[in-house]
């Protein structure tokens, strides 16, 4: 097992690669077999992980250009582990509910590339190997949104793809700086994180480098003002692309904070505290505002992902145990739930071909087994306790409780905005009489959108009311980080900050 | 009184001559093999070409003499050997272009094959000299050769090209010889190393003299690497040559002349003038910003890609700007991934050389042309979106890698500022990069075209596509021992 990772991050690339000689009636069935053996191979990893074990596992080395100091090095920790399963079981779902019929064969091909970047992403432990994978996961994710999208998919896709590679650009010469720095310090050409982290960097240039990762990562969570291209590319977006993005894609800029942001500028973390917090109730607040005024079904979904992003990054930059695990679990969460929601509305788009509210209603007496999951799904979206969604919304916002009381009851009334449009929504669509007599006819969901379906249910609630399993990793990791966090501030702020941190776990 | 001057021809060191003496022998050999017979295929010289390249390329690379040799007008450091390598290869994958299964005007002349290595020996010789005389010669040689090579394409257009290119190059060559005169006439010298010493001895004394000659320098070398505002021609040129060649000029030329410009900057740079780094330091902003603004507007694909060379170029003369150890073994790294990468792309649009133009009175390969390729022809759609994204610079492509080395050593070099932006102008470059994959990918085809986007392959031309896109794809691998060669070299010429 010692190249498990490896396995686990080529594979889905080697299958699609093999995948071209299949015969496109089979293609589906292909792409669902390989999506499935690659999510045993993931929770195998689960297994073999060990809670209490070193800082990263499964971690593989060997040097590609040595003389700059880049290496092929790989590993994870309880944060990327879950993230990476979340990857591979999203992608097994969206293929299961998958009903395209143009080129599918390129499609399947497409999502099982996009499959690897993932995985690589998450599990990449050399800031080059990770930048590779990063951008390398925007060129399906543009085939796909351009190529199956709807009216204005081009124009979509293109945004897509030039915001976020114009913010990784910057971030591209954040890393660069970084790795010169590292230079002149030590005499090293190093690009692994495990050496960066281990550096002192003075306060003055960790400001600087913090604002070039931050934008590179921003655009991609993505985080207001930067968020513009998002509800274009939902907008546009196939079923099966809305699903990865909201569920995987977007999860890569928050991780980038996590696994970057925080143990390499732990002042600057300190420093912008109150700036990115600023920012993230803006984003939860205002996007919460424009999904209620939304028409459109997927619309409103997209503008509620978007508020959710607010509530993860406040929750990371708590910088304390509570927030940062909840905000990760929260990414894991918002994951399943937002890519249920897709998943959703794909169902009765297919169905009636629009996807305005407007032209619903009365659908809980019509489909009463699609309304009852919907309505769990909107319930966990909301943050209904005993489902997941509840577990990572009240740790992220307890988290940021220990820094500033205000801004997280300014932080939780997204929360209740959240359930108005979500109920808003629902009651619209569903309940009172049917707008239009093609609703009537509708049928209920089917065998293969129920096997889609009922799987992401069951996480929904097992996670709500036990999510030990999860949080218990997550945790240890995350303490771990926090811990070398402390040890490396410089500034007054930031050891009282990352001090309380402390105190808080010795009161555990 | 003539005195009599007597030379032993030991101390001449013919062997540093022996490159050029190769393929200069090869192409007058081609031209003696057609008067004997001239019902000759062309393959034969295709393949006689390559053998003549092969040979010199092993010379070049087996070279181990002095320095310098033939009244220390040669100069064969490691710099003149990387040139010369990368030129004969670069050569050596382009000449396979014109086994095409079309027939083609040019290559049925045996003199197209003898022009390309007279071609050849003029840009070694401009590499492998630091005395400007030497490098006049071989700048001339090499671009007689090739006006003539583009007007052999025998179109209304290529005519147009040749005579443009011509007229342009002949005022850059006027541009050179007035550099050098000024030069003689202040430092009494044309070799760059004397120049270099008496400049660091003067300290500029003859500052207005100098600085002249510098003006007339950038604006021959501009001509040649293409930058703006003397880049006027490039566009019309690539339009009228063929996609072979046009290729070709995007980058066999350019190493020779960012050689001469490595060589001919350093002394000033390394001296200490603001002037010039300044100078260079807009010329350079301006290059890369205007090109990639122009290139957004192109419709044909042959133009953007024209403008995007002009781009590539600005890009690595920012090596020749920050001038250290690790921004010129940057330099060598890009340039090298810039070829297979540009050998790949032209290669895949002279394979889909039609020659009626279905789709546009003006351009062969205008981006309808390619509307819907991947459902047409999948496997060939992908190989050139990959050369696409990694003229894009996305990861983990060929030029992916040497952006990442340049940018790491322009930081190095604490040139942050510019840093950021050549990333900035690589993101508004990405866009007209996927302006072609968004139309493979994303658009229908055109229903009425009947497309032949294969038209013009041969088992040859798909072999170079698919070799080319091997070292593309697979470049990661490729960076380490590339690294390793390049810096051997540079380092032991000193720069």
């Amino acid at each position: 097992m010692d190249h498990l990772l490896s396995l686990i991050i080529f594979f889905p690339l080697f299958a699609g690669v093999l995948g071209f000689i299949v015969s496109k009636d089979s293609i589906k069935a292909y792409g669902i077999s390989i999506a499935t053996v690659e999510f045993l191979l993931s929770l195998a990893l689960w297994f073999n992980y060990n809670p209490a074990g070193n800082n990263f596992q499964f971690v593989e080395y060997f040097p590609l250009i040595s003389a700059y100091g880049i290496n092929y090095h790989i590993g994870i920790d309880g944060i990327s582990l879950f993230l990476i399963i979340l990857s591979t079981f999203m992608t097994m779902i969206s293929l299961i509910a998958l009903n395209i019929e143009k080129d599918i064969k390129n499609l399947v091909i497409t999502i099982l590339v996009l499959e690897m970047t993932m995985v690589g992403v998450f599990s990449a432990l050399d800031v080059i190997v990770f930048y590779l994978f990063w951008e390398l996961s925007l060129v399906p994710m543009l085939y796909i949104i351009g190529a199956w999208g709807g009216k204005l998919r081009v124009y979509a896709a293109v945004k897509f793809f030039l915001y976020t590679f114009a913010g990784s650009l910057i971030m591209l010469i954040g890393i660069l700086y970084l790795a010169n720095y590292f230079h002149s310090v030590t005499g090293i050409w190093t690009f692994s994180i495990t050496d960066w982290q281990l550096l002192v960097i003075p306060v003055n240039l960790q400001i600087i480098l913090f604002i070039a990762f931050f934008i590179g990562f921003a655009i991609k969570v993505p985080m207001f003002p930067f968020h513009t291209w998002l509800p274009y590319a939902h907008g546009q977006a196939p079923t099966i692309g809305s699903i990865i993005l909201a569920a995987v894609l977007l999860k890569m800029g928050t991780y980038g904070f996590v696994r970057f942001s925080l143990p390499l500028f732990p002042d600057a973390s300190v420093y912008f505290t109150p700036f990115i917090a600023t920012l993230a109730i803006i984003m939860i607040i205002y996007t919460a505002m424009v999904a209620f005024a939304q028409k459109d079904m997927k619309q409103v979904i997209a503008y509620s992902s978007i508020s959710h992003m607010g509530v993860i990054v406040l929750g990371t930059f708590a910088l304390n145990a509570e927030g940062i695990t909840g905000s990760v679990f929260f990414m894991l969460s918002h994951g399943i739930v937002s890519g249920a929601l897709f998943m959703l509305v794909g169902v009765i788009y297919d169905r009636r071909h629009t996807k305005l509210m407007s032209e619903f209603g009365g659908l809980a007496s019509i489909m009463p087994k699609y309304a009852t999951i919907f309505g769990i799904i909107l319930m966990s979206s909301v943050g209904l306790p005993l489902t997941m969604g509840f577990v990572g919304e009240f740790l992220s916002l307890v988290g940021f409780y220990k820094v500033s009381p205000v801004m997280t009851a300014l932080g939780g009334t997204g929360i209740i905005l959240g359930a108005i449009y979500m109920l808003n929504l629902f009651r619209e669509s569903f309940f009172g009489k049917s707008k239009s007599k093609e609703n009537e006819k509708l049928k209920d969901l089917n065998k293969k959108e129920l096997m889609a379906l009922v799987p992401l249910v069951l996480v929904v609630i097992w996670l709500g009311v036990y999510p030990k399993p999860i949080l218990t990793p997550i945790d240890s990791s995350v303490k771990k980080m926090l811990n070398l966090m402390q040890l490396k501030a410089q500034t007054p702020e930031a050891k009282e900050r990352l001090l309380v941190v402390k105190k808080a776990k010795e009161a555990k | 009184m003539l005195h009599t001057i007597t030379i032993s021809l030991s101390s001449l060191h013919i062997s540093t001559l022996m490159p050029m003496i190769i393929v200069i022998l090869g192409g007058l050999g081609i031209l003696c093999i057609d008067l004997i017979n001239k019902n000759l295929s062309k393959s034969l010289y295709v393949m006689l070409s390559i053998l003549v390249l092969v040979i010199d390329l092993g010379v070049v690379l087996g070279y181990s003499g002095p320095s310098r040799g033939m009244f220390d007008m040669i100069l064969s450091d490691g710099i003149a050997t990387l040139g010369q390598i990368i030129i004969l290869v670069a050569s050596m994958l382009f000449i396979p272009l014109s086994l095409t299964s079309k027939r083609f005007h040019e290559y049925s002349h045996p003199e197209f094959f003898a022009l390309f290595l007279f071609m050849t020996a003029g840009f070694q010789f401009m590499v492998a000299t630091d005395n400007l005389m030497l490098i006049f010669i071989g700048l001339e040689t090499a671009s007689l050769s090739l006006y003539t090579i583009i007007a052999l394409h025998n179109l209304e257009k290529s005519f147009e090209a040749a005579i443009k290119y011509f007229t342009m190059g002949a005022l850059a060559a006027g541009f050179f010889v007035f550099s050098a005169m000024l030069i003689y006439g202040v430092t009494g010298s044309i070799e760059l190393h004397k120049i270099a010493k008496v400049i660091a001895l003067d300290s500029f004394a003859s500052q207005l003299g100098l600085l002249g000659a510098v003006a007339f320098m950038f604006a021959a070398l501009g001509f040649k690497l293409s930058f703006i505002p003397f880049h006027t021609w490039v566009p019309d040129v690539y339009e009228g040559a063929s996609a072979a060649t046009a290729g070709y000029i995007s980058i066999v030329p350019k190493i020779a002349g960012l050689i001469v410009a490595l060589r001919f900057f350093d002394i000033f740079i390394t001296a200490g003038n603001e002037w010039v780094y300044n100078v260079l330091y807009v010329i350079i902003i301006i290059t890369m910003t205007f090109s990639n603004i122009m290139a957004l507007v192109q419709d044909s694909v042959k133009r953007m890609l024209a403008y995007s060379s002009i781009s590539h170029a600005g890009f690595v003369m920012t090596a020749v700007l920050v001038n250290t150890t690790a921004s010129h073994n940057a330099l060598f790294l890009y340039w090298i991934m810039f070829t297979f990468t540009n050998l790949g792309a032209f290669a895949m649009l002279w394979i889909s050389r039609y020659k009626r133009s279905e789709f546009s009175a003006k351009y062969d390969h205008p981006y309808q042309k390619f509307a819907g390729m991947v459902t047409i022809k999948p496997v060939a759609a992908t190989i050139m979106a990959i050369f696409m994204l990694s003229l894009a610079g996305v990861p983990p492509f060929a030029l992916f890698w040497g952006k990442l080395y340049l940018l790491g050593a322009i930081i190095n070099s604490g040139n942050t500022f510019l840093a950021i932006l050549m990333v900035l102008n690589s993101a508004i470059a990405a866009y007209y990069y996927l302006k072609l994959v968004v139309f493979m990918f994303l658009k229908e085809p055109d229903p009425k075209a009947n497309v032949a986007y294969m038209k013009n392959a041969s088992t040859a031309l798909k072999t170079i596509v698919g070799f080319s896109a091997a070292v593309t794809i697979l470049a990661i691998f490729t960076i380490e021992p590339f690294l390793e060669m390049i810096s051997s070299y540079v380092v032991a010429s000193g720069f």
